[in-house]
């Protein structure tokens, strides 16, 4: 059996990973993804701590696991809406490169 | 000493988020993302989280990536093509990927590193008594298994009813923003 710091450190490198690809990448769609790289990266690390940190009764504290199950759920629906709002944007542009999207810059 | 099972997840895990970065073509990339949390659902499995495990295969490789598999489909989307790349945020990603990663190992090698506690029949049949006597929780309990999606049904009607409700309503406001965002605006 892995031990608490072995999963940590795998989340963590899969955060770190999910940063890089949202710095680096210039495509809003993959930047997505890497967003969501980074969310369940840190559901494995809640995930870690629920086993490794018992409640009273010596299971797994289930408290962790309501935490990963409401993260999935506003993650699907905050999918949906980016993946809606990144259509409408390449209507109105004909583009989904970050190169091309300086509106805002000023 | 971590079993092969959790280096054989994991590396698929992080190959998989290396590749995502890596690949041009969008469509391999959504295919990594799929890869990669295949592995992470496999490393949710191995911390007895099933229930976990299950819903990252069914919700994210089942539903949102074949949504995003679909938007790029729809968008047309070509291959990310050569462009005379800047350095600047290529040297600020890895810079930013390094500095995690050393503070990440900093932390991880003071802080204490506790092994799994057991979860065998003794323990397992001990905490029935927190439960209903003939129901089904206390009695796989007693069986000697985790009854872990009706440990977290029970949680979730009983502690967590109101935020339940609450993140029913949440998918109801974007369902009709979704409805709302993508039609076509009126001429």
């Amino acid at each position: 059996m892995a031990s608490l710091n072995d999963y940590l450190l795998v989340s963590g490198l899969l955060f770190a990973i999910g940063l890089a690809g949202v710095v680096l990448r210039r495509s809003i769609i993959v930047m997505f993804m890497c967003l969501e790289l980074m969310l369940s990266a840190a559901n494995l690390s809640l995930v870690a701590f629920s086993r490794f940190h018992p409640a009273a009764n010596g299971l797994p504290d289930m408290h962790g696991q309501m935490l990963v199950f409401f993260v999935i759920t506003v993650a699907a629906a905050e999918v949906a809406v980016g993946l809606a709002i990144i259509v409408a944007l390449y209507r109105a542009r004909q583009t989904i490169h970050t190169d091309e999207l300086t509106t805002l810059q000023g | 000493m971590p079993s092969p099972l959790f280096w054989l997840f994991a590396t698929l895990m992080l190959i998989g988020g290396i590749a995502v970065i890596s690949f041009r073509n969008p469509v391999a990339s959504a295919m990594s993302v799929v890869a990669c949390f295949v592995g992470l659902a496999g490393l949710f499995i191995g911390l007895s989280t099933f229930f976990v495990g299950v819903i990252q295969i069914l919700v994210y490789t089942g539903a949102v990536m074949v949504l995003f598999i679909f938007i790029i489909m729809l968008l047309d989307l070509k291959n990310e093509e050569k462009r005379n790349s800047k350095y600047a945020p290529i040297a600020a990603g890895l810079g930013l990927v390094v500095l995690f990663t050393v503070q990440l190992v900093g932390v991880l090698s003071k802080s204490p590193n506790p092994e799994a506690p057991p979860l065998d029949r003794a323990t397992l049949a001990a905490a029935a008594g927190d439960y209903l006597t003939d129901g089904k929780i206390a009695s796989s309990l007693n069986a000697g298994q985790l009854p872990d999606v009706h440990l977290i049904g029970h949680m979730l009607f009983t502690q967590y009813n109101f935020p339940l409700q609450i993140i029913g309503v949440l998918l109801l406001v974007a369902t009709i923003g979704v409805v709302v965002l993508s039609k076509k605006p009126a001429e």
